[in-house]
């Protein structure tokens, strides 16, 4: 906040140089806080990773990956059954969210009249959904399966079904982004070609927005693989020393036994739950990288 | 016009000079069908929330039945909700004096100061942190934050669980989703603002901090109601970090219960379908939702009411 008058020479360069303004104390100072806060959560994501793989180092071999959970031997613990286990529930949340999500999406992008009250309620629907904390959609889980009457909620379709739930306002909202960034010139195209509305949809505006439909898709199933508390209230145990074998066999996921672990006091279960939260977060890191991939490979700007 | 419909309907052999076109249009039987599927896959979001209403209302009316409002909305007991709606609100305090600031200085830099090339990198960093498991960072508390920096670095004399470490873990976690839609709304202000306020004479910070950020108001007082929502909702950190015992305390270096502790905590456990302590998991659910909702439709409010068009 200098004066504005130039009275020396030296003034009138500094303001002819134009960027003098932006070097006054409180500018700087500013900019420094701007800096801070942009490297701040950078600065905590290094610290949680390289503190929490010193705390796991001595846990890095193979009985983790192959090993179940053991309580008789802390130290030679495994997470086998919670890999397996979420890389089943991952599987079987795709299967049920992803057609589900794509066709509301191509239905509100594609189809809905804007005008009608009943499409402009589900997009506040939608916008609301998107915000629900997770736990509760584990009670609507529990209430489901009970619904659909099961004895025994802590299998592979119950979490899988808390998933979905959770996951599907990502995929609609993100569908719906890559479906309007294909320009409407490829439909106007296609429908003066003779094309009903249907088969543009199918063959023109789907297939150009595959890319952005697929990062949306793999961006909302890695957090979904990350997610612990509705599977906790589906009932998922931590301690589960089995395969999953199918949608209705009880399965354990990674998160969940790294939370029950961290409940535990000993020593050996913090160093096994450290080892895991590597793994974990190696497997959200490849699967983020995938989607940023997909990105810049097959994205297209038109 | 009548020629891009004859080239429409040549397949139908319509395309001789001289006989009008087909236009009445092929009955699609199977095009409707299919429309009717997108809609129904639409209409499932619509039931996912009616879902959400009738499974949380159901058991909060037979856990009414055995219990009386005044034993639910009690400052102490078994049964009270009171001491667990403020651990979630001193925890939510914390977060958000944490997470505004930083996102909001993020999102400013972000959108005005980096250059399109550093946002390109910039932005997914600071969403990464947002992909961070919750399971991680309530890890993270308890591992490190409490012990380390708390317990050793500053010297306070703070609970093995305490809401101070899990309110500021949870304010980082909620500063990409500040910063991400702050950033959006600050880079839709037009340019000529700017310019307008360049020319004169303000320099960058002035320009920032007294053209942009008002005219983006709408939208970051969206994105900060939302950050609340998320943090109100957050469920894995506080029930690691913050503590599992109710404490009506406003002390943030004890442990404290907040709801979505409780529900976390008590799901865990052992409760027969059907008992009271397994019902009450639902009415604090209905609860949690209840709020949830309300403060995500001020969100939405705020944006319909305040939006400018430029």
């Amino acid at each position: 906040m200098s004066s504005v008058a130039a009275r020396t020479a030296r003034d009138l360069t500094r303001i002819t140089t134009g960027r003098s303004r932006d070097r006054t104390p409180g500018s700087l100072i500013f900019l420094g806080g701007l800096w801070f806060s942009l490297f701040f959560g950078v600065m905590v994501l290094i610290v949680l990773i390289v503190t929490t793989a010193i705390d796991g180092a001595p846990r890095f071999d193979g009985a983790l990956f192959t090993a179940y959970d053991s309580t008789l031997a802390p130290e030679r613990t495994g997470f086998r059954a919670g890999i397996l286990g979420s890389i089943w529930l991952m599987f079987t949340t795709a299967v049920l969210a992803v057609p589900l999500g794509i066709a509301a999406a191509l239905y509100l992008e594609e189809f809905a009249d804007n005008g009608r009250w009943y499409n402009r309620f589900i997009e506040v629907n939608l916008q609301n959904l998107a915000a629900v904390p997770s736990v509760v959609y584990g009670l609507l889980a529990v209430a489901v399966m009970a619904l659909m009457g099961f004895e025994r909620k802590g299998i592979v379709l119950g979490g899988a079904i808390a998933l979905a739930m959770l996951i599907l306002p990502v995929i609609i909202i993100t569908t719906r982004e890559a479906v309007r960034a294909v320009p409407t010139e490829i439909r106007h195209g296609s429908l003066a070609l003779g094309a009903t509305v249907l088969q543009t949809t199918w063959r023109q505006t789907l297939p150009s927005a595959v890319p952005g439909i697929a990062t949306g898709t793999i961006l909302g199933l890695s957090r979904a693989i990350g997610e612990a508390a509705p599977l906790l209230l589906i009932g998922l145990a931590g301690a589960v020393r089995f395969d999953p074998a199918g949608i209705f066999s009880p399965v354990t996921a990674l998160p969940i036994q790294i939370y029950s672990m961290t409940s535990q006091s000993q020593e050996a279960y913090q160093q096994a739950a450290s080892a895991a939260i590597i793994v974990l977060l190696v497997m959200i890191l490849s699967l983020n990288a995938l989607a940023i991939f997909i990105r810049n490979k097959f994205q297209r700007s038109w | 016009m009548s020629d891009a419909h004859t080239g429409a309907g040549s397949s139908l052999g319509t395309g001789l000079p001289g006989v009008p076109p087909d236009l009445s249009g092929r009955s699609r039987p199977g095009e409707r069908a299919i429309q009717a599927v997108l809609f129904t896959s639409a209409l499932v979001s619509v039931a996912i929330t009616v879902g959400i209403v009738v499974a949380l209302v159901r058991p909060v009316v037979d856990f009414f039945a055995d219990v009386p409002f005044g034993d639910f909305f009690a400052l102490e007991g078994d049964l009270a909700v009171v001491p667990l709606v403020a651990a979630t609100f001193v925890v939510t305090a914390i977060a958000m004096l944490v997470a505004v600031p930083l996102g909001l200085g993020a999102a400013m830099y972000l959108s005005e100061y980096a250059s399109p090339r550093v946002r390109k990198v910039l932005k997914p960093t600071v969403e990464l942190l947002a992909g961070v498991p919750s399971v991680v960072y309530g890890f993270f508390a308890l591992a490190f934050v409490t012990p380390t920096l708390l317990q050793k670095i500053l010297n306070l004399e703070v609970g093995f669980t305490n809401a101070l470490a899990a309110g500021l873990v949870l304010g980082v976690m909620i500063i990409p989703t500040i910063a991400s839609l702050a950033e959006d709304a600050m880079a839709a202000v037009p340019q000529a603002m700017r310019q307008g306020s360049l020319a004169m004479g303000a320099n960058r910070m002035q320009t920032t901090l007294r053209v942009v950020f008002p005219a983006a108001l709408s939208g970051i007082a969206a994105a900060v109601v939302l950050g609340l929502s998320r943090a109100v909702g957050e469920t894995m950190i506080v029930a690691l970090a913050a503590g599992a015992r109710k404490n009506l305390s406003i002390d943030p270096r004890e442990g404290m219960q907040t709801m979505t502790g409780f529900i976390a905590q008590t799901a865990g456990g052992e409760n027969p379908v059907g008992s009271t302590s397994y019902n009450m998991l639902f009415a604090v659910g209905l609860l949690l939702f209840v709020i949830t909702l309300i403060i995500n439709i001020i969100s939405i409010s705020i944006v319909r009411r305040f939006r400018q068009v430029y």
